[in-house]
């Protein structure tokens, strides 16, 4: 059915979709929506469910945890200090094994207090052992948050998944939405090693320095087979539904001389760049990272790279810029832009693009360069 | 791309009528977004929604910089707000009045939202309802058609008084 | 009365320090919940008394979760078993320190949400795991490695704020007696919706005192009134046969502290306020249950 809808009403009919059963969740802005709508569905009927109306962030993870462990479908939705407040259960989800699927609206931490969209809530959980992926539509969060429960309830898996989308910017703009029956998309839960009173074990129980490092490996050799399954579901979801997003999105890459390279609704916006600085002669494209984690392999070698973060980490730089420098083997010109819902434009992404001084950092509005 | 800033203040509706604009206009076939600019989500406070519609789908979140119509909710927002920021040459004005306004030397579209709302008894918590009238305003303008924005309130709003609103905005509107 | 099934749940060999009564609550609420009965642990005692990797001491399943979320964690769990249309126990067992302190604010929730749990608060008046440091639970006067005087500050009456949430059953038990105990955790899993027992934890390591002794001292804490054994249905108090003699005529408290070395040579006026709150605790229950 074709709607339109907000990036967080997109969120809440996929998971009606997905149908979980157990959803534990507080609010937050700017992801409110997204939980009062679920409250709508289970109060309706529409969405058989339990709703469990937390009293924190810690223990809506906390309860997804247990719910999950039962072997039963999971979700929850946060952003920002709410994320934060999760972390150590984060850790815990990905490293008991625990496929749970989260919306995370990304907004600034503070202080000082600001609602609206930045990156460092969700890349400062990059290294809890969770999937993230950021979406750019309306119809992206939707389509990526059904993918993400069969992602994360792969056998070869069995990792949890953030679902990250732009506080405000995407979060509460309306757009076109194409809603799907997704059918036998996501199998039923099958959770290996859930809970089962006629075959008990102990669960993360102490694990001494002779073991405990095999658990770990276990979980990075599941998120290097995570890309396998990635791919997997993208192909089938493009041959069901007919829609294909990938690791990453390309827009006018082929010829591309310089690359702009950004997450979420700035690469988006830096299309429209693009096509008007491919008019002014500069070959440029858009390379969006979508897949976070895992990372994906790029190779940019020889071409010329702006990477934009709304996001920092402080004493080091862009976290996407430095991924790239580390693993693509890039030496981009690294812009802060965006924290905070800092106005970024199309024209202020062309800017980045014309001004390129590679191998520099630029935080976007600060006069002097760092 | 049409460009459309609508400048309000809180729990008058501006964000709704946005939304409004933009499922009237994915009625009409087109591709359209709606984005409100939260600030602090209170009462009475200045807010600013855009709205944007197009043939092609839209890739733009930024802030609306040159639009194509400017509508204000609340004629006291003039002197606090830029309303015409970046409005483009030959961009239209609605302002919610009464009477004839001019802004900047300018004379811009007005209709009294505000009577028609209460005149329909269209009131909710002491507030007259603005976002559903000025969706019939904004058809005569010729943006979205007046049957897909009768069909966008249906769909949003079950109260047939509603309708009836925009249908008189529409019929109202002084060009 | 049906008599405490043979069938052991737990093992005899548990990672415990001699003499902990912990081990030997365990065996008891086991027996009373049987095997269809899952433990939700935070962060405790109990994290290093089961048992180290591959092995464990406890047949039933054991889910290990972070310190502030054993409540939390049973909230999802319980409502994903009775989705699935299973009946299965979900007792979270849980040390003082991860329910009156870290973990309050999750236990709070839970209750106020009527989750489907039982909640058995362990307490051995400090954080036992770590080696003994004080907890809102440590009595006045005990000494502790982070009260080397003796703690200044009351015990907080956790048994008050779970009551405020007005769960259908609470109760106080002790292990050294364990056909109360046993009967109190086979009543509380009668009803639907949440239960708490709060389970007095002598510990021989802890409270110094010889290992051989743990027994003794539970009871001589019920005899002088220092614990009281009771139970509340539906908001009514009951005191249970072992604490009715005790609360009329307890013995002297000094035959409790003596037997551990965690009260040796605190201020005298540690004693007399703790004695003052005992008394207090006493009077309320008297008064509650009508037999003042």
């Amino acid at each position: 059915m074709k709607i339109i809808a907000t990036g967080n009403y997109a969120v809440a009919e996929a998971v009606k979709q997905a149908a979980p059963w157990v959803i534990a969740a507080y609010p937050i802005t700017p992801q409110t929506e997204i939980v009062e709508r679920i409250a709508q569905f289970v109060t309706r009927g529409e969405l058989a469910c339990d709703y469990i109306p937390v009293e924190s962030e810690h223990s809506a993870m906390a309860a997804c945890i247990g719910a999950s462990a039962a072997g039963v479908r999971t979700f929850t939705a946060t952003s920002s200090q709410g994320l934060l407040y999760m972390h150590e259960l984060l850790h815990w989800a990905a490293g008991a094994r625990l496929p749970v699927v989260m919306a995370n609206v990304n907004r600034a931490v503070g202080p000082p207090w600001n609602v609206w969209a930045d990156h460092t809530d969700a890349l400062s959980q990059r290294d809890t052992g969770w999937l993230q992926v950021y979406a750019a539509t309306a119809q992206e969060a939707y389509d990526t948050t059904l993918m993400a429960f069969r992602i994360a309830e792969d056998e070869r898996v069995l990792l949890p998944v953030m679902v990250n989308l732009d506080g405000f910017l995407l979060s509460h703009t309306m757009q076109d939405l194409a809603t799907l029956e997704p059918g036998s998309f996501i199998p039923p839960l099958h959770l290996p090693h859930a809970i089962d009173t006629a075959h008990p074990a102990a669960y993360a129980p102490l694990t001494g320095p002779k073991d405990y490092y095999r658990f770990r490996w276990e979980m990075e050799r599941s998120m290097r087979d995570a890309k396998r399954v990635i791919a997997e579901t993208e192909e089938d979801f493009a041959a069901r539904f007919g829609r294909r997003y990938g690791m990453t999105t390309e827009y006018r890459c082929e010829d591309a001389d310089v690359l702009v390279i950004a997450m979420g609704t700035l690469a988006k916006e830096a299309e429209v760049a693009v096509d008007r600085l491919r008019e002014e002669g500069t070959r440029a494209g858009v390379l969006r990272i979508r897949w976070f984690r895992p990372f994906p392999k790029l190779d940019l070698a020889g071409r010329e790279v702006v990477v934009i973060d709304r996001d920092y980490s402080f004493g080091f730089g862009g976290v996407l810029a430095h991924s790239l420098c580390s693993t693509a083997r890039a030496e981009p010109y690294s812009v802060i832009a965006g924290l905070g819902g800092q106005e970024v434009t199309h024209g202020d992404i062309a800017s980045f693009v014309r001004d390129r001084r590679p191998g520099e950092e630029h935080w976007f509005g600060v006069k002097a360069d760092v | 791309m049409f460009e459309i800033r609508i400048h309000s203040r809180g729990g008058q509706g501006g964000v709704t009528a946005a939304r409004l604009i933009a499922l009237a206009a994915f009625r009409d076939g087109k591709h359209a977004t709606a984005t409100p600019f939260y600030g602090a989500e209170r009462r009475g406070a200045p807010i600013i929604a855009f709205a944007r519609i197009d043939e092609d789908p839209i890739r733009i979140y930024s802030q609306v910089q040159n639009p194509d119509l400017v509508v204000v909710l609340d004629r006291t927002l003039v002197p606090v707000v830029k309303v015409l920021k970046g409005l483009k040459p030959h961009g239209a004005v609605l302002v919610n009045s009464g009477h004839a306004v001019t802004l900047d030397h300018q004379r811009v579209h007005h209709v009294d939202l505000t009577g028609i709302a209460l005149a329909e008894d269209l009131v909710i918590a002491g507030e007259p309802v603005l976002d559903t009238p000025v969706l019939g305003a904004i058809a005569r303008l010729g943006v979205i058609s007046l049957e897909s924005a009768t069909k966008a309130i249906a769909e949003m709003f079950q109260d047939p008084r509603n309708v009836t609103a925009a249908e008189r905005a529409y019929r109202e509107l002084v060009l | 009365m049906a008599p405490i099934p043979k069938e052991e749940h737990i093992l005899a060999t548990t990672s415990a320090c001699p003499g902990c009564s912990s081990s030997l609550s365990l065996r008891y609420i086991l027996k009373a919940s049987g095997p269809d009965t899952v433990l939700v642990i935070p962060a405790s005692c109990t994290s290093v008394i089961q048992g180290m990797y591959p092995h464990t001491a406890v047949q039933v399943p054991v889910y290990n979760i972070a310190f502030a979320a054993a409540a939390s964690c049973a909230s999802g769990m319980s409502a994903a078993l009775r989705r699935a249309g299973r009946g299965t126990r979900v007792i979270v067992y849980a040390g003082d320190g991860g329910t009156v302190d870290i973990g309050l604010q999750a236990l709070s929730g839970a209750l106020e949400r009527e989750t489907d749990f039982l909640y058995i608060c362990f307490d051995n008046e400090a954080y036992g795991n770590t080696g003994m440091q004080r907890s809102g639970s440590t009595p006045l006067g005990a000494l502790t490695t982070t009260t080397p005087a003796g703690k200044v500050h009351p015990k907080k009456e956790i048994d008050r704020i779970v009551e405020a949430h007005h769960p259908p059953y609470q109760a106080t038990a002790v292990s050294a007696f364990p056909v109360d105990l046993y009967r109190k955790v086979e009543k509380a899993l009668t009803f639907r919706g949440p239960s708490f027992i709060h389970l007095l934890g002598p510990c021989p390591t802890g409270w110094r005192f010889p290992h051989g002794k743990t027994i003794e001292v539970g009871r001589m804490a019920v005899k002088t009134g220092a614990w009281i054994l009771w139970e509340r249905v539906h908001g009514v108090l009951a005191v249970s046969a072992p604490s009715k003699g005790p609360l009329k005529n307890p013995v002297p408290l000094q035959d409790y502290l003596g037997m551990q070395g965690r009260f040796r040579g605190i201020p005298p006026s540690l004693v007399e306020r703790l004695q003052g709150e005992i008394d207090l605790r006493r009077a309320e229950v008297l008064r509650e249950a009508g037999e003042a």
